[in-house]
């Protein structure tokens, strides 16, 4: 289908003498479609390296604003430089640009790599310590209005507590359950196929059991919520954020931590032992399945062995860890939803950042429980 | 009545910018427009108003090819978009500009760099001539010049507005589309974005089309002014929608919003005198 843009006919330039004055006579098509390449294109026709003195534009069929701003640049743009145009329109470009570009732009500033990068470096520092400083703040927030919340136990928001907890255990079930499930297969598998080497196989009970209650389970699980609903609550505070939604509430006398972080927060700390426990078992049924398969075991062959061998606290170990990860997993989550600011990129930003931060943390503190433990002695 | 939903003709021999014959959209069972009929001529701004749920954005939206056109014809600067595509779609891209309401502008990008993704889409300029060109806009709109390398979100409202203007002015377009151009903005704010675009439109020759509810701009700025009634468009001039015998028109301009703007308005003409 042709399009009713006539031929873009070339920009042409040519530099005159008239009147004893240094002349530049353009013609043809200026347009910003026009004007591509054209340094190279046209070279500048050298007045005998006087400056132009007056810019003839009466041969010009078409114009636009870059055309003009082309036109100066090649005629090097002096204040005095006098213009002649044919038609009222192209002289109002004209004056336009030129009082439009008159001053000068903004300067756009490179600076070089090493510069860059170290500017990168101290700005992440900056922001590191600022956002350590605030969640400190947070977390001082958070305790305070729990503690107020202790002397008026309304203020828990018990219906928001079990709504948050059906999303984020009654809904989280069925994957943690799956996943745990295969996980303790896995691991059954290769305990049976390393033990059987020195012909210690049915200790892969053990491993199973051992695994799944002090790390496998719990670890797994916190990962799942963090993913999940640690996500979700950045999310969520974040959209009511750029909504102004919780500037609202503040002005309605709402406190944004009661209503929006301690019910997700409280709720958190519930879920998290409930669907740690739940993965536990799911995981020991995937061990037990592995088992009756690699090992000719009976499922209750494998519990009697697993009662025998394995001790209630490496049960009670993941169960401490389990509420709180739920609880920093929550807080990470909510607290990044209320750095949100502004636009809604920065809910994406920071959703992706709270899984990150919340994931590193939950192993983090692994780390210090399985030091706390070994120094305990269980 | 005349051609393309006009009252009087006013065409007076200029070309047609836009014309849509017989448009129909549809949302389901639910018909926004039926049979519609609108012309633009070249060189003027013509102020698209509606009741809530009219679908002036809707018929934005259609004319800028962003909702698919049941039936009916759109004839955009001479050239009919119905089954454009390729080339030939994207270089009449490139002669028109649309303003987003709330701006648009890409997040990730400073304001010179916006302005500058049109340039290098369509034109494929070096750098430095597209930074003078992005300078320039940023300058026309009445933007401060350190505006260039600020990030969207660093902006107030109306410096999104006026940000944003300035990249659909980029490629110098014949069309100009903008969606509530003063929504949001304060009384002299709104005064001075009419004012400057009625300059811009002067001085670079654009044709625009605003959806507006502003009743300031409309008087001031709108050589036309296109209604939404009844699923079709009614267009005139100022005069002759006062004029115009509809319950809703009658309601917009004669209401008590609408008469005391047009009692300031020839005040401000008698005063002038």
């Amino acid at each position: 289908m042709a399009v009713a843009r006539p031929a873009p006919r070339q920009p042409t330039l040519h530099h005159a003498e008239r009147d004893g004055k240094s002349v530049l006579e353009v013609a043809g098509t200026w347009t910003v479609f026009s004007i591509r390449g054209l340094g190279k294109r046209l070279r500048l026709p050298s007045g005998g390296g006087r400056p132009v003195q007056m810019i003839d534009a009466r041969g010009v069929r078409r114009l636009d604003s870059a055309g003009v701003l082309e036109i100066l640049r090649l005629a090097g743009d002096g204040p005095d430089v006098e213009i002649e145009t044919s038609t009222p329109g192209h002289a109002d470009l004209f004056k336009v640009v030129r009082d439009g570009s008159r001053e000068t732009p903004h300067p756009h500033v490179d600076i070089n790599w090493i510069a860059h990068w170290l500017d990168e470096v101290g700005r992440s520092l900056v922001d590191a310590s600022r956002q350590v400083l605030a969640l400190c703040a947070f977390l001082g927030e958070i305790l305070v209005i729990f503690a107020q919340a202790f002397l008026d136990p309304r203020r828990f928001r018990p219906t928001a507590v079990v709504r948050q907890m059906y999303e984020a255990w009654i809904k989280a079930l069925a994957i943690v359950g799956v996943l745990c499930f295969l996980i303790g297969v896995v691991t059954a598998y290769q305990g049976v196929q390393q033990l059987r080497q020195f012909g210690a196989e049915t200790f892969a009970v053990e491993a199973v059991g051992i695994g799944m209650f002090r790390e496998l389970g719990v670890l797994l699980t916190a990962i799942i919520v963090a993913g999940r609903s640690g996500s979700a609550f950045t999310a969520q505070i974040g959209t009511m954020q750029v909504n102004l939604e919780v500037d609202a509430m503040r002005t309605m006398g709402l406190n944004p931590v009661e209503w929006l972080v301690l019910p997700r927060i409280l709720a958190l700390t519930l879920t998290m032992p409930l669907l740690a426990f739940w993965g536990d078992m799911a995981g020991l049924l995937g061990g037990a399945v592995a088992c009756t398969i690699y090992l000719d075991f009976t499922f209750v062959q494998f519990f009697a062995r697993l009662r025998d061998t394995v001790g209630i606290w490496h049960f009670y170990t993941g169960m401490i860890k389990a509420p709180v990860f739920g609880m920093i997993i929550a807080t990470i989550g909510c607290f990044e939803g209320l750095q949100v600011r502004g636009s809604a990129e920065s809910v994406g930003l920071l959703t992706t950042r709270s899984v990150v931060e919340a994931i590193f943390c939950v192993i983090v503190l692994d780390a210090v429980f399985s030091i706390i433990f070994l120094l305990a002695g269980v | 009545m005349a051609d393309g939903g006009q009252i009087v003709d006013h065409r007076d021999g200029r070309d047609l910018v836009l014309k849509l014959r017989g448009i129909r959209t549809q949302f389901g069972e639910q018909v926004v427009h039926d049979n519609l009929d609108f012309d633009m001529f070249r060189g003027e701004i013509v102020g698209l108003v509606g009741g809530s749920g009219t679908g002036k954005s809707v018929l934005l939206q259609t004319i800028i090819g962003l909702n698919p056109v049941r039936k009916g014809e759109i004839e955009m600067l001479g050239v009919n978009t119905r089954g454009l595509r390729g080339k030939a779609q994207h270089e009449l891209q490139g002669r028109t500009g649309v303003q987003f309401q709330d701006g648009a502008l890409f997040s990730s990008l400073t304001v010179a760099e916006n302005i500058m993704v049109p340039i290098r889409e369509h034109a494929g300029l070096d750098e430095p001539s597209m930074r003078a060109i992005a300078a320039l806009k940023i300058n026309l709109v009445g933007l401060p010049p350190d505006t260039g390398n600020k990030k969207p979100s660093e902006l107030s409202g109306g410096m999104r507005k006026r940000a944003s203007l300035a990249r659909a002015l980029a490629l110098d377009p014949d069309l100009l589309f903008l969606d509530e151009p003063t929504a949001g903005l304060d009384p002299i704010g709104a005064a001075h974005y009419d004012d400057l675009v009625k300059s811009l439109q002067k001085s670079l020759g654009l044709s625009v089309l605003m959806v507006t509810h502003d009743l300031d701009s409309l008087y001031s700025v709108c050589d036309r002014i296109a209604v939404l009634l009844d699923k079709r468009v009614v267009a005139g001039t100022m005069d002759e929608l006062l004029a115009y015998d509809h319950p809703w028109v009658r309601e917009y301009f004669h209401g008590p919003r609408g008469l005391e703007t047009a009692r300031l308005e020839l005040k401000a003409a008698s005063d002038g005198k």
